[in-house]
Protein backbone atom coordinates (compact mmCIF):
# COMPACT_ATOMS: atom_id res chain seq x y z
CA UNK A 1 0.00 0.00 0.00
CA UNK A 2 1.38 3.74 -1.22
CA UNK A 3 1.07 6.09 1.59
CA UNK A 4 1.88 9.79 0.42
CA UNK A 5 4.49 9.21 3.14
CA UNK A 6 6.06 6.59 0.72
CA UNK A 7 5.78 8.83 -2.06
CA UNK A 8 7.61 11.47 -0.15
CA UNK A 9 10.69 9.28 0.54
CA UNK A 10 11.01 7.80 -2.98
CA UNK A 11 11.36 11.76 -3.66
CA UNK A 12 13.71 12.48 -1.28
CA UNK A 13 15.67 9.26 -2.58
CA UNK A 14 15.47 10.75 -6.22
CA UNK A 15 16.49 14.29 -5.01
CA UNK A 16 19.68 12.45 -3.50
CA UNK A 17 20.69 10.47 -6.29
CA UNK A 18 20.16 13.59 -8.49
CA UNK A 19 22.53 15.41 -6.03
CA UNK A 20 25.00 12.50 -6.16
CA UNK A 21 25.36 12.38 -9.80
CA UNK A 22 25.46 15.99 -10.32
CA UNK A 23 28.50 15.80 -7.51
CA UNK A 24 30.12 13.23 -9.80
CA UNK A 25 30.39 15.76 -12.54
CA UNK A 26 31.11 19.08 -10.29
CA UNK A 27 33.01 20.65 -12.92
CA UNK A 28 29.98 20.61 -15.52
CA UNK A 29 27.64 21.08 -12.65
CA UNK A 30 29.40 24.59 -11.90
CA UNK A 31 29.44 25.76 -15.13
CA UNK A 32 25.52 24.82 -15.54
CA UNK A 33 24.89 26.72 -12.59
CA UNK A 34 27.21 29.64 -13.25
CA UNK A 35 25.82 30.05 -17.04
CA UNK A 36 22.31 29.60 -16.17
CA UNK A 37 22.91 32.47 -13.49
CA UNK A 38 24.77 34.31 -16.28
CA UNK A 39 21.68 34.20 -18.37
CA UNK A 40 19.35 35.48 -15.62
CA UNK A 41 21.74 38.22 -15.04
CA UNK A 42 21.93 39.29 -18.96
CA UNK A 43 17.76 39.47 -18.80
CA UNK A 44 17.56 41.47 -15.94
CA UNK A 45 20.04 43.72 -18.10
CA UNK A 46 17.57 44.16 -20.79
CA UNK A 47 14.77 44.93 -18.20
CA UNK A 48 16.87 47.51 -16.71
CA UNK A 49 17.12 49.08 -20.05
CA UNK A 50 13.55 48.98 -20.67
CA UNK A 51 12.76 50.93 -17.30
CA UNK A 52 16.29 53.77 -17.99
CA UNK A 53 13.53 54.58 -20.91
CA UNK A 54 10.10 53.96 -19.06
CA UNK A 55 8.66 54.71 -15.85
CA UNK A 56 5.96 51.80 -16.46
CA UNK A 57 5.32 49.07 -18.55
CA UNK A 58 2.07 50.46 -19.84
CA UNK A 59 -0.15 53.48 -18.73
CA UNK A 60 -1.38 52.76 -15.46
CA UNK A 61 -0.73 49.18 -14.79
CA UNK A 62 0.77 49.31 -11.70
CA UNK A 63 3.93 47.93 -13.06
CA UNK A 64 7.05 49.73 -12.16
CA UNK A 65 10.06 48.92 -12.03
CA UNK A 66 10.52 47.70 -8.83
CA UNK A 67 6.76 46.28 -9.09
CA UNK A 68 8.26 44.61 -12.10
CA UNK A 69 11.07 43.18 -10.64
CA UNK A 70 9.03 41.33 -8.01
CA UNK A 71 6.79 39.79 -11.03
CA UNK A 72 10.43 39.12 -12.80
CA UNK A 73 11.35 37.07 -9.53
CA UNK A 74 7.79 35.48 -9.53
CA UNK A 75 8.99 34.19 -13.10
CA UNK A 76 11.98 33.06 -12.30
CA UNK A 77 10.89 31.17 -8.86
CA UNK A 78 8.68 29.36 -11.35
CA UNK A 79 10.81 28.75 -13.81
CA UNK A 80 13.71 27.66 -12.04
CA UNK A 81 11.12 25.11 -10.24
CA UNK A 82 9.98 23.70 -13.22
CA UNK A 83 13.36 23.59 -14.76
CA UNK A 84 14.72 21.60 -11.72
CA UNK A 85 12.23 18.99 -11.29
CA UNK A 86 10.44 18.43 -14.60
CA UNK A 87 11.87 19.93 -17.73
CA UNK A 88 14.46 17.38 -18.19
CA UNK A 89 11.88 14.43 -16.76
CA UNK A 90 9.46 15.37 -19.97
CA UNK A 91 11.84 15.70 -22.51
CA UNK A 92 12.99 12.01 -21.58
CA UNK A 93 9.66 10.92 -21.01
CA UNK A 94 9.30 11.67 -24.72
CA UNK A 95 12.75 10.14 -25.87
CA UNK A 96 11.98 6.99 -23.29
CA UNK A 97 8.29 6.77 -25.67
CA UNK A 98 10.36 6.51 -28.74
CA UNK A 99 12.84 4.17 -27.74
CA UNK A 100 11.15 1.94 -25.83
CA UNK A 101 12.22 2.19 -22.74
CA UNK A 102 9.34 3.43 -20.81
CA UNK A 103 8.61 -0.04 -20.47
CA UNK A 104 10.82 -0.02 -17.12
CA UNK A 105 8.98 2.45 -15.53
CA UNK A 106 5.46 0.82 -16.40
CA UNK A 107 6.68 -2.81 -14.30
CA UNK A 108 7.61 -0.52 -11.02
CA UNK A 109 4.96 -0.62 -8.19
CA UNK A 110 4.39 3.41 -8.28
CA UNK A 111 2.64 5.11 -10.19
CA UNK A 112 3.90 5.64 -13.91
CA UNK A 113 3.07 9.35 -13.68
CA UNK A 114 4.97 10.01 -10.65
CA UNK A 115 7.82 8.37 -12.12
CA UNK A 116 8.26 9.41 -14.84
CA UNK A 117 7.29 13.14 -13.88
CA UNK A 118 10.22 13.51 -11.21
CA UNK A 119 12.85 10.92 -11.72
CA UNK A 120 15.48 13.02 -12.23
CA UNK A 121 16.56 16.45 -10.31
CA UNK A 122 18.21 18.96 -12.22
CA UNK A 123 20.24 20.63 -8.65
CA UNK A 124 21.83 23.64 -11.10
CA UNK A 125 18.20 24.99 -11.36
CA UNK A 126 19.14 26.27 -7.76
CA UNK A 127 21.18 29.22 -9.52
CA UNK A 128 18.24 30.92 -11.01
CA UNK A 129 16.13 30.30 -7.95
CA UNK A 130 18.43 32.14 -5.78
CA UNK A 131 18.36 34.80 -8.16
CA UNK A 132 14.71 34.85 -8.02
CA UNK A 133 15.03 34.81 -4.28
CA UNK A 134 17.95 38.24 -4.01
CA UNK A 135 15.98 39.94 -6.70
CA UNK A 136 12.72 39.85 -4.68
CA UNK A 137 14.45 40.43 -1.39
CA UNK A 138 16.31 43.34 -3.05
CA UNK A 139 12.61 44.59 -5.21
CA UNK A 140 10.99 44.28 -1.97
CA UNK A 141 13.39 46.57 -0.18
CA UNK A 142 13.56 49.10 -2.68
CA UNK A 143 9.84 49.64 -2.10
CA UNK A 144 9.29 49.51 1.30
CA UNK A 145 7.33 46.73 1.75
CA UNK A 146 7.24 43.80 4.38
CA UNK A 147 5.00 41.04 3.27
CA UNK A 148 2.74 39.81 6.51
CA UNK A 149 2.62 36.51 7.05
CA UNK A 150 -0.94 35.89 5.34
CA UNK A 151 0.72 37.46 2.41
CA UNK A 152 3.76 35.28 2.22
CA UNK A 153 1.67 32.22 2.57
CA UNK A 154 -0.65 33.36 0.06
CA UNK A 155 2.29 33.63 -2.43
CA UNK A 156 3.87 30.07 -1.49
CA UNK A 157 0.97 29.13 -2.18
CA UNK A 158 -0.22 30.72 -5.51
CA UNK A 159 3.94 29.91 -6.70
CA UNK A 160 2.78 26.47 -6.37
CA UNK A 161 -0.21 26.49 -7.96
CA UNK A 162 1.57 28.15 -11.17
CA UNK A 163 4.03 25.12 -11.28
CA UNK A 164 1.00 22.82 -11.35
CA UNK A 165 -0.16 24.72 -14.11
CA UNK A 166 2.81 24.92 -15.58
CA UNK A 167 3.83 21.16 -15.07
CA UNK A 168 0.11 19.82 -16.31
CA UNK A 169 0.94 21.95 -19.63
CA UNK A 170 3.99 20.24 -19.96
CA UNK A 171 3.49 16.67 -18.86
CA UNK A 172 0.51 16.64 -21.16
CA UNK A 173 2.49 17.93 -23.92
CA UNK A 174 5.24 15.41 -23.45
CA UNK A 175 2.25 12.87 -23.35
CA UNK A 176 1.67 13.46 -27.02
CA UNK A 177 4.58 12.03 -28.01
CA UNK A 178 2.91 8.59 -27.27
CA UNK A 179 0.70 9.29 -30.45
CA UNK A 180 3.05 11.40 -32.49
CA UNK A 181 6.17 8.76 -31.83
CA UNK A 182 8.39 11.41 -31.44
CA UNK A 183 7.78 15.00 -30.22
CA UNK A 184 10.87 16.74 -30.62
CA UNK A 185 9.45 20.25 -30.45
CA UNK A 186 8.49 19.91 -27.07
CA UNK A 187 10.76 22.20 -25.43
CA UNK A 188 10.13 24.98 -28.44
CA UNK A 189 6.71 24.65 -28.27
CA UNK A 190 7.32 24.87 -23.81
CA UNK A 191 9.78 28.00 -24.80
CA UNK A 192 7.25 29.59 -26.69
CA UNK A 193 3.97 29.20 -24.64
CA UNK A 194 5.69 30.13 -21.43
CA UNK A 195 7.24 33.40 -23.51
CA UNK A 196 3.89 34.73 -23.57
CA UNK A 197 4.00 34.68 -19.55
CA UNK A 198 7.20 36.68 -19.15
CA UNK A 199 5.16 39.86 -18.99
CA UNK A 200 1.88 40.89 -17.07
CA UNK A 201 -0.81 39.91 -18.71
CA UNK A 202 -1.88 44.19 -18.61
CA UNK A 203 0.44 44.82 -21.39
CA UNK A 204 -1.54 42.14 -24.00
CA UNK A 205 -4.44 44.59 -25.00
CA UNK A 206 -6.63 46.28 -27.95
CA UNK A 207 -7.73 44.21 -30.31
CA UNK A 208 -5.47 41.39 -30.97
CA UNK A 209 -4.02 41.58 -26.97
CA UNK A 210 -7.74 41.08 -25.47
CA UNK A 211 -8.16 37.92 -27.30
CA UNK A 212 -4.33 36.52 -26.60
CA UNK A 213 -5.04 37.39 -23.20
CA UNK A 214 -8.64 35.46 -22.76
CA UNK A 215 -6.62 32.66 -24.44
CA UNK A 216 -3.95 32.28 -22.57
CA UNK A 217 -6.18 33.05 -19.53
CA UNK A 218 -8.63 30.67 -20.03
CA UNK A 219 -8.00 28.13 -22.24
CA UNK A 220 -4.33 27.50 -21.75
CA UNK A 221 -4.22 29.33 -18.19
CA UNK A 222 -0.42 30.30 -18.54
CA UNK A 223 -0.69 33.58 -17.56
CA UNK A 224 -2.51 32.77 -14.54
CA UNK A 225 0.65 31.02 -13.57
CA UNK A 226 3.05 33.97 -12.77
CA UNK A 227 0.45 36.69 -12.37
CA UNK A 228 -1.62 35.96 -9.85
CA UNK A 229 1.15 35.28 -7.14
CA UNK A 230 3.12 38.44 -8.86
CA UNK A 231 -0.09 40.50 -8.21
CA UNK A 232 -0.59 39.04 -4.59
CA UNK A 233 2.87 40.01 -3.64
CA UNK A 234 2.57 43.39 -5.80
CA UNK A 235 -0.29 44.88 -4.30
CA UNK A 236 -1.74 42.21 -1.02
CA UNK A 237 -4.19 45.16 0.12
CA UNK A 238 -5.61 45.98 -3.02
CA UNK A 239 -8.18 43.53 -2.68
CA UNK A 240 -11.50 45.68 -2.17
CA UNK A 241 -13.98 44.31 -4.34
CA UNK A 242 -15.58 40.79 -4.75
CA UNK A 243 -13.89 41.45 -8.28
CA UNK A 244 -10.79 41.21 -7.16
CA UNK A 245 -11.40 37.65 -6.05
CA UNK A 246 -12.37 36.40 -8.74
CA UNK A 247 -8.88 35.79 -10.39
CA UNK A 248 -6.94 34.17 -7.64
CA UNK A 249 -10.16 32.28 -7.24
CA UNK A 250 -10.13 31.09 -10.90
CA UNK A 251 -6.54 30.52 -10.26
CA UNK A 252 -7.32 27.41 -8.04
CA UNK A 253 -9.78 26.20 -9.93
CA UNK A 254 -7.58 26.41 -12.73
CA UNK A 255 -4.72 24.70 -11.08
CA UNK A 256 -7.13 21.36 -9.72
CA UNK A 257 -8.60 21.09 -13.59
CA UNK A 258 -5.69 21.77 -15.34
CA UNK A 259 -4.02 18.73 -13.38
CA UNK A 260 -7.25 16.66 -13.41
CA UNK A 261 -7.10 17.04 -17.31
CA UNK A 262 -3.33 16.31 -17.91
CA UNK A 263 -3.53 13.15 -15.59
CA UNK A 264 -6.28 12.05 -18.12
CA UNK A 265 -4.60 12.59 -20.95
CA UNK A 266 -1.54 10.91 -19.04
CA UNK A 267 -3.31 7.96 -18.57
CA UNK A 268 -5.32 7.76 -22.30
CA UNK A 269 -1.77 8.71 -23.65
CA UNK A 270 -0.31 5.59 -21.64
CA UNK A 271 -3.03 2.81 -23.26
CA UNK A 272 -1.89 3.80 -26.67
CA UNK A 273 1.90 3.13 -25.70
CA UNK A 274 2.84 0.23 -27.53
CA UNK A 275 6.38 -0.37 -26.58
CA UNK A 276 8.54 0.59 -29.86
CA UNK A 277 11.52 -2.06 -28.68
CA UNK A 278 10.02 -5.39 -28.06
CA UNK B 1 39.89 24.28 -62.33
CA UNK B 2 36.51 23.16 -63.78
CA UNK B 3 36.71 19.80 -61.62
CA UNK B 4 37.04 22.01 -58.74
CA UNK B 5 33.68 23.44 -59.95
CA UNK B 6 31.83 20.49 -60.44
CA UNK B 7 32.79 19.34 -56.80
CA UNK B 8 31.34 22.31 -55.53
CA UNK B 9 28.25 22.00 -57.72
CA UNK B 10 27.60 18.13 -56.57
CA UNK B 11 28.41 18.94 -52.88
CA UNK B 12 25.74 21.81 -53.21
CA UNK B 13 22.69 20.06 -55.69
CA UNK B 14 23.39 16.74 -52.77
CA UNK B 15 22.84 19.45 -49.71
CA UNK B 16 19.99 21.31 -51.34
CA UNK B 17 18.15 17.81 -52.12
CA UNK B 18 19.05 16.85 -48.54
CA UNK B 19 17.48 19.91 -46.70
CA UNK B 20 14.04 19.48 -49.23
CA UNK B 21 13.21 16.03 -47.93
CA UNK B 22 10.88 18.12 -44.58
CA UNK B 23 10.19 20.88 -45.96
CA UNK B 24 6.11 20.95 -44.30
CA UNK B 25 8.13 20.77 -41.03
CA UNK B 26 10.60 23.62 -42.23
CA UNK B 27 7.76 25.91 -42.63
CA UNK B 28 5.64 25.38 -39.78
CA UNK B 29 8.83 25.91 -37.43
CA UNK B 30 9.47 29.10 -39.62
CA UNK B 31 6.32 30.39 -38.52
CA UNK B 32 6.31 29.31 -35.28
CA UNK B 33 9.48 31.67 -34.66
CA UNK B 34 7.74 34.37 -34.99
CA UNK B 35 5.54 34.15 -32.10
CA UNK B 36 8.69 35.78 -29.54
CA UNK B 37 8.03 38.68 -31.77
CA UNK B 38 3.86 39.11 -30.72
CA UNK B 39 4.83 39.60 -27.01
CA UNK B 40 7.61 42.14 -28.24
CA UNK B 41 5.07 43.82 -30.20
CA UNK B 42 2.94 43.84 -26.92
CA UNK B 43 5.59 45.11 -24.56
CA UNK B 44 7.20 48.19 -26.56
CA UNK B 45 3.21 49.06 -27.10
CA UNK B 46 3.29 48.75 -23.21
CA UNK B 47 6.49 51.04 -23.12
CA UNK B 48 5.67 53.35 -25.67
CA UNK B 49 2.41 54.15 -24.06
CA UNK B 50 4.12 54.53 -20.84
CA UNK B 51 6.69 57.43 -22.02
CA UNK B 52 3.99 59.06 -23.79
CA UNK B 53 1.67 59.39 -21.12
CA UNK B 54 4.66 60.65 -18.89
CA UNK B 55 5.44 63.42 -21.29
CA UNK B 56 3.09 63.77 -24.09
CA UNK B 57 5.70 65.78 -26.31
CA UNK B 58 7.86 62.73 -26.90
CA UNK B 59 7.50 59.81 -28.81
CA UNK B 60 10.17 58.18 -29.30
CA UNK B 61 13.09 56.20 -27.82
CA UNK B 62 16.85 56.75 -28.79
CA UNK B 63 14.83 58.39 -31.88
CA UNK B 64 12.96 55.12 -32.00
CA UNK B 65 8.59 55.38 -32.84
CA UNK B 66 6.78 52.78 -32.17
CA UNK B 67 6.54 51.41 -35.55
CA UNK B 68 10.37 51.56 -36.15
CA UNK B 69 11.29 49.68 -33.12
CA UNK B 70 8.68 47.07 -34.20
CA UNK B 71 9.51 47.26 -37.64
CA UNK B 72 13.47 46.56 -36.28
CA UNK B 73 12.62 43.66 -34.40
CA UNK B 74 10.67 41.99 -37.34
CA UNK B 75 13.41 43.26 -39.60
CA UNK B 76 16.45 41.45 -37.36
CA UNK B 77 14.44 38.17 -38.14
CA UNK B 78 15.71 38.84 -41.89
CA UNK B 79 19.09 39.28 -40.37
CA UNK B 80 19.03 36.64 -38.65
CA UNK B 81 18.13 34.22 -40.94
CA UNK B 82 21.09 35.50 -43.24
CA UNK B 83 23.82 35.20 -40.30
CA UNK B 84 22.53 32.53 -37.78
CA UNK B 85 24.33 29.21 -38.17
CA UNK B 86 22.73 27.00 -35.91
CA UNK B 87 25.18 23.69 -34.93
CA UNK B 88 28.18 24.91 -37.05
CA UNK B 89 30.53 25.61 -34.67
CA UNK B 90 29.39 22.57 -32.60
CA UNK B 91 29.46 20.18 -35.22
CA UNK B 92 32.78 21.20 -36.17
CA UNK B 93 33.91 20.23 -32.41
CA UNK B 94 32.00 17.22 -32.54
CA UNK B 95 33.55 16.35 -35.58
CA UNK B 96 37.31 17.06 -33.91
CA UNK B 97 36.50 15.40 -31.02
CA UNK B 98 35.05 11.88 -32.63
CA UNK B 99 37.91 12.16 -35.05
CA UNK B 100 35.51 12.50 -38.40
CA UNK B 101 37.40 15.33 -39.52
CA UNK B 102 40.28 13.52 -41.20
CA UNK B 103 37.88 12.22 -43.57
CA UNK B 104 38.53 16.28 -45.03
CA UNK B 105 42.64 15.51 -44.15
CA UNK B 106 42.31 12.28 -46.66
CA UNK B 107 40.08 13.79 -49.33
CA UNK B 108 40.48 16.19 -51.92
CA UNK B 109 37.74 18.26 -50.44
CA UNK B 110 38.61 21.43 -48.36
CA UNK B 111 36.73 21.62 -45.30
CA UNK B 112 35.81 25.00 -44.75
CA UNK B 113 34.81 25.09 -48.57
CA UNK B 114 32.82 21.92 -47.83
CA UNK B 115 30.86 23.51 -44.87
CA UNK B 116 30.49 27.04 -46.87
CA UNK B 117 28.80 24.82 -49.49
CA UNK B 118 26.31 22.60 -47.02
CA UNK B 119 25.02 26.10 -45.53
CA UNK B 120 24.46 28.03 -48.49
CA UNK B 121 22.67 24.99 -49.52
CA UNK B 122 20.81 25.22 -46.32
CA UNK B 123 20.47 28.70 -46.71
CA UNK B 124 19.11 28.61 -49.79
CA UNK B 125 16.65 25.72 -49.66
CA UNK B 126 15.24 27.98 -45.71
CA UNK B 127 14.75 31.21 -48.06
CA UNK B 128 12.87 29.51 -50.61
CA UNK B 129 10.40 28.01 -47.94
CA UNK B 130 10.44 30.43 -45.21
CA UNK B 131 9.94 33.52 -47.88
CA UNK B 132 6.17 32.46 -47.68
CA UNK B 133 5.65 32.75 -43.64
CA UNK B 134 8.27 35.45 -43.66
CA UNK B 135 5.96 37.47 -46.39
CA UNK B 136 2.50 36.58 -44.44
CA UNK B 137 3.93 37.83 -41.63
CA UNK B 138 5.63 41.00 -42.63
CA UNK B 139 2.35 41.46 -44.61
CA UNK B 140 0.33 41.44 -41.55
CA UNK B 141 2.47 43.80 -40.20
CA UNK B 142 2.93 46.54 -42.86
CA UNK B 143 2.00 49.04 -40.73
CA UNK B 144 5.27 48.71 -38.91
CA UNK B 145 7.33 48.44 -42.00
CA UNK B 146 9.33 50.67 -43.22
CA UNK B 147 7.90 51.47 -46.94
CA UNK B 148 10.70 50.37 -49.96
CA UNK B 149 13.84 51.81 -49.64
CA UNK B 150 15.67 53.72 -52.88
CA UNK B 151 18.05 51.07 -54.91
CA UNK B 152 20.92 52.75 -53.60
CA UNK B 153 20.01 51.47 -50.00
CA UNK B 154 18.27 48.23 -50.95
CA UNK B 155 21.49 47.37 -52.84
CA UNK B 156 23.62 47.88 -49.29
CA UNK B 157 21.36 46.33 -47.46
CA UNK B 158 21.78 43.00 -49.58
CA UNK B 159 25.11 43.60 -49.51
CA UNK B 160 25.17 43.88 -45.74
CA UNK B 161 23.13 40.76 -45.87
CA UNK B 162 25.40 38.65 -47.46
CA UNK B 163 28.13 39.83 -45.76
CA UNK B 164 26.47 38.87 -42.39
CA UNK B 165 25.71 35.63 -43.86
CA UNK B 166 29.62 35.01 -44.21
CA UNK B 167 30.94 36.64 -40.73
CA UNK B 168 28.19 34.58 -39.23
CA UNK B 169 29.98 31.85 -41.41
CA UNK B 170 33.52 32.35 -40.66
CA UNK B 171 33.50 33.78 -37.23
CA UNK B 172 31.40 30.45 -35.66
CA UNK B 173 33.88 28.23 -37.66
CA UNK B 174 37.02 29.75 -36.05
CA UNK B 175 34.93 29.02 -32.51
CA UNK B 176 34.50 25.58 -33.40
CA UNK B 177 38.14 25.24 -34.75
CA UNK B 178 39.13 26.03 -30.71
CA UNK B 179 38.01 22.33 -30.61
CA UNK B 180 41.24 21.60 -31.55
CA UNK B 181 42.91 22.79 -28.91
CA UNK B 182 40.30 22.14 -26.24
CA UNK B 183 37.53 19.33 -27.56
CA UNK B 184 35.11 20.55 -25.92
CA UNK B 185 33.69 23.73 -27.00
CA UNK B 186 30.32 23.81 -25.52
CA UNK B 187 30.42 26.13 -22.27
CA UNK B 188 32.81 28.78 -24.92
CA UNK B 189 29.69 28.34 -27.65
CA UNK B 190 26.99 29.42 -24.54
CA UNK B 191 29.31 32.30 -23.91
CA UNK B 192 29.26 33.40 -27.75
CA UNK B 193 25.42 32.58 -27.51
CA UNK B 194 24.74 35.39 -25.03
CA UNK B 195 26.99 37.95 -26.22
CA UNK B 196 25.38 37.59 -29.49
CA UNK B 197 21.70 37.74 -28.17
CA UNK B 198 22.46 40.51 -26.52
CA UNK B 199 25.35 42.34 -28.56
CA UNK B 200 24.36 42.26 -31.88
CA UNK B 201 20.75 43.71 -31.62
CA UNK B 202 19.01 40.40 -31.60
CA UNK B 203 17.55 41.51 -28.49
CA UNK B 204 17.22 44.94 -28.64
CA UNK B 205 18.79 47.63 -30.92
CA UNK B 206 22.23 48.56 -29.66
CA UNK B 207 21.99 51.98 -30.29
CA UNK B 208 19.26 51.77 -26.87
CA UNK B 209 22.54 51.35 -24.72
CA UNK B 210 23.95 54.22 -23.26
CA UNK B 211 27.28 55.70 -22.61
CA UNK B 212 30.42 53.89 -22.32
CA UNK B 213 28.32 50.45 -22.61
CA UNK B 214 26.60 51.36 -26.04
CA UNK B 215 30.12 52.32 -26.98
CA UNK B 216 32.10 48.92 -26.56
CA UNK B 217 29.29 47.37 -28.01
CA UNK B 218 29.64 49.05 -31.32
CA UNK B 219 32.78 48.69 -31.42
CA UNK B 220 32.59 44.78 -31.64
CA UNK B 221 31.87 42.98 -35.00
CA UNK B 222 28.62 40.95 -33.44
CA UNK B 223 26.26 44.00 -34.49
CA UNK B 224 27.64 43.63 -37.96
CA UNK B 225 25.22 40.28 -37.72
CA UNK B 226 21.53 41.54 -36.69
CA UNK B 227 21.51 45.46 -36.02
CA UNK B 228 23.78 46.81 -39.02
CA UNK B 229 21.59 45.11 -42.39
CA UNK B 230 18.41 46.38 -40.33
CA UNK B 231 19.73 49.67 -39.57
CA UNK B 232 20.83 49.85 -42.98
CA UNK B 233 16.88 48.94 -44.19
CA UNK B 234 15.62 51.53 -41.89
CA UNK B 235 17.30 54.59 -43.24
CA UNK B 236 19.31 54.80 -39.80
CA UNK B 237 22.86 54.60 -41.20
CA UNK B 238 23.16 57.03 -44.46
CA UNK B 239 25.99 59.01 -46.34
CA UNK B 240 29.10 58.39 -44.96
CA UNK B 241 28.06 56.84 -42.38
CA UNK B 242 26.88 53.71 -44.78
CA UNK B 243 29.93 53.08 -46.85
CA UNK B 244 32.21 53.27 -43.87
CA UNK B 245 30.44 50.93 -41.84
CA UNK B 246 29.95 48.22 -45.17
CA UNK B 247 33.50 48.67 -45.13
CA UNK B 248 34.30 47.50 -41.53
CA UNK B 249 31.89 44.64 -41.98
CA UNK B 250 33.88 43.54 -44.71
CA UNK B 251 36.80 44.16 -42.79
CA UNK B 252 35.48 41.76 -40.21
CA UNK B 253 34.28 39.17 -42.70
CA UNK B 254 37.75 39.01 -44.33
CA UNK B 255 38.94 38.93 -40.41
CA UNK B 256 37.75 36.08 -39.36
CA UNK B 257 37.93 34.47 -43.08
CA UNK B 258 42.09 34.37 -42.29
CA UNK B 259 41.15 33.37 -38.68
CA UNK B 260 39.24 30.41 -39.71
CA UNK B 261 42.17 29.52 -42.11
CA UNK B 262 44.53 29.93 -39.73
CA UNK B 263 43.35 28.31 -36.55
CA UNK B 264 42.69 24.95 -39.30
CA UNK B 265 46.35 25.15 -40.40
CA UNK B 266 47.12 25.50 -37.00
CA UNK B 267 44.89 23.22 -35.78
CA UNK B 268 45.56 20.17 -38.03
CA UNK B 269 49.18 19.93 -36.97
CA UNK B 270 47.91 19.43 -33.61
CA UNK B 271 44.97 17.05 -34.49
CA UNK B 272 46.04 13.89 -32.68
CA UNK B 273 42.57 11.59 -34.34
CA UNK B 274 40.53 10.21 -32.11
CA UNK B 275 37.96 7.64 -32.56
CA UNK B 276 37.50 5.65 -35.71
Amino acid sequence: MHTPLSYFRVFVTFLRNSLVRDMTFRANFLIDTISSTVWVFMNLGFYVLIFHYTPMLGVGTGWGKYEFFLFLATTLLINSLMRGLFLSNAVELSERIRTGTLDFLLVKPIDTQFLASLGRIEWSAVGPFACGLLLMVYALAKLGVMPGPATAALYVLYVLCGVAIYYSLMIAMASTSIWLGRNRALLDFWFYITNFSRYPMEIYRGPFGTPLRHFFTFLIPVFIAVNVPARVLVRPLEIRSPADWALPGFALLATAGSLVLSRWIFQRALVSYRSASS
Amino acid sequence: MLARAATSWTILRISLQERLVYRGDFALGTLIRFLPIITQIFLWAAVFSAVEAADASRRTIADYTYPAMVGYYLLTMVSRAFSSMPGLASGIAREIREGTVKKYLVQPVDMLEFLLLTRVAHKLVYYLVAVGPFALVFWICRAYMPGWPGPEVMAAYVASLLMAFLLGFFLEATIGMIGFWFLEVTSLLFVYMLLNFFCSGHMFPIDLLPGTLGEVVRLLPLQYLAYFPTAVMLGRVTGPDLACGLCIQLGWVLFFLIAARVTFHYGVRRYSGFGG
